[in-house]
């Protein structure tokens, strides 16, 4: 941190490590965690086509994970149970580890989000992940008690003439493109660490959703601090530290 | 209009028809109970009022503008979710005032932390208490002690004086004489 070269990398990671495990806690509530992961992939995949075609990476990987975001509420009649994200799990991480497998152009960037290094985030990703974030945040705030409503209640949401699709759609667009946005800059699994593990031990012990929203940014953040201090302090990769860290805190607080 | 809801031989059901025809009306401030045997349609007859039954036949009219507030017999999912009853009543805008004693000085505990009479009981009231014209709650006795039938009998008489119009469909005959200004008694469909 005391190197400018790593201050950029550090901070795009500090603003990621904020509104990941917030996003998780309301993947968690509508018990789609497993939409990170297809997200994240689909997002990968996204952006190695996009290398290969000559087009911006992480323009492509968000519009992927944001199209797969959008439409998944087209089947979700027939791909019910978690089915369509299993699937959009498996078709993104085929696709990434197919072109990174035959396109040299596409092999670097494809270690770097499946390895989880952050240090490649530059000064445009980092005010992406600021503005984005904050935006973020804004829209999760708007659609908070909507979400909490519509899962408590669902038939006293509809009976009030609330549309559930706008709601709906509008949170997996978001979680999409705030989810491609975190795999561009900390990869795959370290994305999906902070979306899972703070929001999974904060639902444990909070005392209420507030106190959970603000113990998974705690979790989130700490153990961010604490794996990119121990991953550039040892050269590691990130992503497995991170995840390796949660595990931990994850196992002791569990 | 005068009434809030009015019905005139109504059948209402999901794939096909469910109850017997069904001829009501409900002003505000009334208590009309819907009682019956198992199977007869009460609660697709209330999900009908609700708009999300399929009405088959017959007329259904509601006042313009009526804000409604449904309570069903399912529960509410909260095991394992960090939600308190205060904001449980939040989410509704449902008041906390009058809430029997053994529930307000635990509104800031975790609803899966409460016995499963408390959880009910809270999460009836949210509805209840929502602000609300019409008020339609599905078996509210279910889970509750002696003491919540008596507390959410003077609730639901209070809520009327305030001027909401309550159905209550409940297999409960004791409760329904005691609470309600008028039952209505569904019966068998022809043939069945």
């Amino acid at each position: 941190m005391v190197s400018e070269l790593f201050l950029i990398p550090f901070l795009t990671g500090l603003g990621l490590a904020i509104f990941l495990p917030l996003l998780g806690c309301y993947l968690r509530l509508r018990d789609e965690w497993l939409a990170a992961l297809a997200y994240a992939h689909v997002a990968a995949a996204g952006a190695l086509l996009a290398l290969v075609g000559g087009l911006a990476p992480v323009i492509v990987g968000m519009a992927a994970a944001g199209l797969a975001g959008l439409g998944k509420r087209f089947f979700a009649v027939r791909l019910t149970g978690g089915a369509s994200y299993a699937l959009l799990f498996l078709g993104g991480w085929s696709v990434a580890v197919l072109v990174a497998a035959n396109q040299p152009l596409a092999e670097r960037l494809g270690h770097a989000m499946f390895d989880g290094q952050l240090y490649f985030a530059d000064g445009s990703q980092l005010a992406l992940v600021a503005v984005a974030g904050l935006i973020g945040l804004l829209i999760l705030r708007l659609l908070s008690q909507h979400l909490l409503l519509a899962h408590v209640y669902p038939d006293f949401f509809r009976v009030r003439g609330m549309k559930a699709w706008p709601i709906q759609s509008g949170f997996d667009v978001l979680a999409a493109l705030l989810l491609a946005l975190a795999t561009m800059n900390m990869g795959v699994m370290g994305a999906f660490a902070l979306v899972f593990i703070p929001p999974w031990l904060a639902f444990r012990r909070a005392r209420n959703w507030r106190g959970g929203l603000w113990l998974a940014v705690l979790i989130g953040v700490l153990s961010y601090l604490a794996a990119f201090m121990i991953a550039l302090g040892f050269d590691q990769p990130f992503g497995p530290i991170l995840a390796l860290l949660l595990i931990s805190l994850g196992l002791v607080i569990a | 209009m005068n009434s809030l809801l009015h019905v005139e031989n109504l059948v209402a059901g999901w794939e096909r028809p469910a109850t017997p025809p069904v001829s009501l009306a409900l002003d505000a401030g009334e208590i009309l109970g819907l009682t019956g045997p198992n199977g007869v349609g009460k609660s697709t007859l209330l999900a009908a009022f609700a708009g999300r039954a399929r009405v088959f036949s017959g007329r259904m009219e509601q006042r313009k503008d009526l804000r409604l507030a449904l309570q069903t017999q399912d529960v509410p999912p909260v095991v394992g979710l960090p939600l308190s009853g205060r904001e449980l009543l939040a989410l509704t805008a449902a008041a906390s005032d009058g809430l029997p004693l053994w529930l307000s000085d635990r509104l800031d505990v975790r609803l899966d932390r409460l016995s499963g009479g408390q959880r009910h009981y809270l999460a009836l009231w949210a509805i209840l208490q929502a602000p609300a014209d019409l008020v339609l709650l599905d078996e509210p006795t279910n889970n509750l002690d002696a003491a919540g039938v008596a507390h959410l009998a003077a609730a639901l008489h209070e809520r009327a004086r305030a001027g909401a119009g309550i159905v209550v469909v409940s297999h409960d005959a004791a409760f329904v004489e005691a609470v309600c200004d008028r039952t209505v008694v569904l019966g068998a469909r022809d043939g069945e």
